[in-house]
């Protein structure tokens, strides 16, 4: 009888089944994560804002590097001395980047692509040893490398060193140096992914080693080649302790020793930010062009892995 | 036969980039130590001793004696230790909520916050210390941000430890979470599934699956912005300029590009090297650990 005179105030009891006061959100910030989503789009805008912000200075209008005074291309252009594509200083700097990451480029995916056929199939003696060595140069603070580098090229006087003098030659040796292991780290991940199928059909069909790689493999992994290329070509644009330690002062100036040894002085001008802006836009068509080919190759060989492809550009597996 | 023809092939592909090595990183490191067992002449420029059995240990254990407390570059070492653990703390505080929430969206999201994430990794790290030099001047928007809401002008850019903490973890962070990412995206989300099925809650899932899973891929993310961080003097120098906030980066680029102990500089390098390989190798082991237990 009491319990018909209940029954009504039931439905209204059932739904919240722990009142509280807290915001949903506040109480369980795993389950909806809109803590994790604030977290993550701030501190996307924290790593972007500055650098969105370095840009837009190089269209000040006026002489400050941390002042908005206008809008203006006098840094890119107007300026008939001072501008990036007129004070010789930037240009100079910019071509020899550009030189540097073609001969990176030219040396060291060949040198990589090579190394990491070679390494993904030799079995054997030395072959430990040698995949050891493919990993040190990921694994050392650039200086360390850098100082060895430039230790063994001004103090052993020995073919071929004693032939190297410091400048262009010995920064293109300390990049390629690098870049091969990051070659090696993008050839070798495709080779895992296409896997030894289609080389195991060309044998049993009668192929030789050589042949099944010439027709078969080399085919293949030609995008992650073209990839690596693109990457060893924004790596070398970007680096800065090796290139500065082989450099020889002067003409073997590259971008990033410019933006080290003038981005504190307060006599620079926003032509500093433009000729930055320029090599992160070269560096992204760069990045960009090699992300374009992974993920053709990846669709085409019929995985979906674009996030793989994402990876491999990171140089890390 | 034939397979040991096409092992053949597969070593002569190999050769020219072994070669590379040997020349490049081999004897290059052996050269680090030729100097600084070396000796040093009567112009200070230093001599090196290319036979083992000749070695002097006097830089070295000079090298040795300035790192720890009480030596010249004590100061260099205990910065060192200090950016380094606060940026990893940093990292992981900021990183790892990231990478927790990238690797738990929906695809198309993902797809956009992974494109955002990467960026940073392709500019420049001078350009993004370029950045901060122009937000962090003396008229630049931080203090104008700050001096509004009621503090004073702080000097960011004069050996302010500050700066460099902030700075060192605004340029390795991206290489902190890019791994912590893919050990989360590669958790089986039915293990998840199973610890919330045998009544864990939320939290607890977490703490007791979801964050030891991560675990390799954490301290794969520490390592990862850790050996760079000991070889790093252009932060300091770009954002900092003072000898106050010098690490150990700081002092072997100053020996060896900039003043004439080329000795001293190489012996640094070769105790930095130790103290680094000793992290290695407690990596290696750790992993090695976590292998086992999973399997």
């Amino acid at each position: 009888m009491s319990a018909t005179a209940v029954e009504p105030a039931a439905p209204v009891r059932q739904p919240p089944v722990r009142p509280s006061r807290v915001p949903g959100w506040l109480s369980n910030p795993w389950g909806r994560p809109r803590f994790l989503a604030i977290t993550t789009w701030a501190y996307i805008a924290w790593a972007l804002v500055p650098v969105l912000a370095a840009i837009l200075f190089s269209f000040n209008d006026g002489r400050s590097r941390s002042v908005w005074q206008g809008f203006s291309t006098r840094w890119w252009w107007g300026d008939e001395t001072l501008s990036v594509f007129h004070d010789p200083t930037y240009t100079d700097a910019l071509f020899h980047s550009l030189e540097l990451a073609a001969l990176d480029m030219a040396i060291a995916t060949p040198l990589g692509f090579l190394l990491a056929i070679g390494l993904s199939r030799w079995r054997g003696r030395g072959s430990g040893s040698a995949n050891f060595l493919m990993l040190v140069p990921l694994t050392t603070p650039e200086l360390a490398m850098a100082v060895s580098l430039l230790l063994v090229f001004t103090q052993l006087s020995l073919l071929p060193f004693s032939a190297v003098h410091l400048g262009t030659t010995a920064q293109v040796i300390g990049q390629v140096t690098f870049s091969v292991s990051y070659v090696v780290v993008i050839v070798r991940s495709r080779l895992a992914a296409i896997g030894p199928e289609y080389e195991e059909a060309a044998r049993d069909l009668g192929a030789s080693a050589w042949q099944a790689l010439r027709h078969v493999l080399l085919p293949l992994l030609l995008p992650a080649a073209l990839a690596s290329m693109l990457i060893v070509f924004a790596l070398s644009i970007d680096d800065f302790v090796v290139t500065q330690y082989m450099s020889s002062g002067g003409e073997t100036t590259t971008v990033p020793m410019l933006l080290y040894a003038n981005a504190r002085g307060g006599a620079t001008t926003p032509a500093l930010n433009a000729v930055a802006t320029i090599m992160v836009v070269v560096t992204l068509i760069g990045v960009g062009g090699a992300y374009l080919i992974l993920r053709w190759f990846s669709r085409h060989t019929g995985e979906s892995a674009a996030g793989t492809a994402a990876m491999d550009l990171t140089g890390m597996d | 036969m034939t397979a040991a023809r096409s092992s053949t092939l597969w070593r002569w592909l190999a050769f020219p980039g072994v070669i590379w090595l040997f020349l490049f990183v081999v004897v290059p490191a052996y050269a680090v130590v030729a100097v600084a067992m070396g000796q040093i002449d009567t112009l200070l420029q230093p001599v090196p001793t290319w036979n083992p059995l000749d070695w002097n240990v006097g830089f070295v254990k000079e090298a040795f004696a300035s790192v720890v407390p009480g030596g010249t570059y004590w100061s260099a070492t205990r910065n060192t230790i200090v950016y380094v653990a606060a940026t990893v703390v940093l990292c992981f505080a900021i990183g790892y909520p990231v990478a927790y929430y990238i690797a738990r969206c929906a695809n198309r999201t993902k797809g956009l916050l992974l494109l955002l994430i990467f960026l940073p990794f392709w500019v420049s790290y001078l350009m993004r210390m370029l950045a901060w030099i122009g937000l962090l001047a003396p008229d630049g928007y931080v203090n104008e941000v700050l001096s509004a809401v009621g503090f004073g002008h702080t000097d960011w850019l004069n050996g302010n430890p500050f700066s460099v903490i902030a700075a060192l973890t605004y340029g390795y962070i991206p290489y902190f979470i890019l791994p912590v990412y893919a050990g989360l995206d590669r958790i089986d989300m039915r293990l998840l599934e199973a610890a919330r099925d045998l009544g864990a809650s939320r939290p607890w899932t977490f703490l007791r699956v979801t964050l030891p899973l991560s675990w390799p891929s954490i301290l794969a993310g520490t390592i990862l912005i850790v050996l760079p961080m000991f070889g790093d003097y252009y932060t300091n120098d770009l954002i900092s300029g003072s000898p106050h906030t010098n690490m150990l980066g700081n002092s072997v680029n100053l020996l060896v590009q900039g003043g004439s102990q080329k000795n001293l500089g190489a012996a640094l390098v070769l105790v930095l090297m130790t103290i680094l390989a000793i992290g290695m190798l407690y990596y290696l082991w750790e992993t090695r650990r976590q292998e086992r237990r999973m399997a």
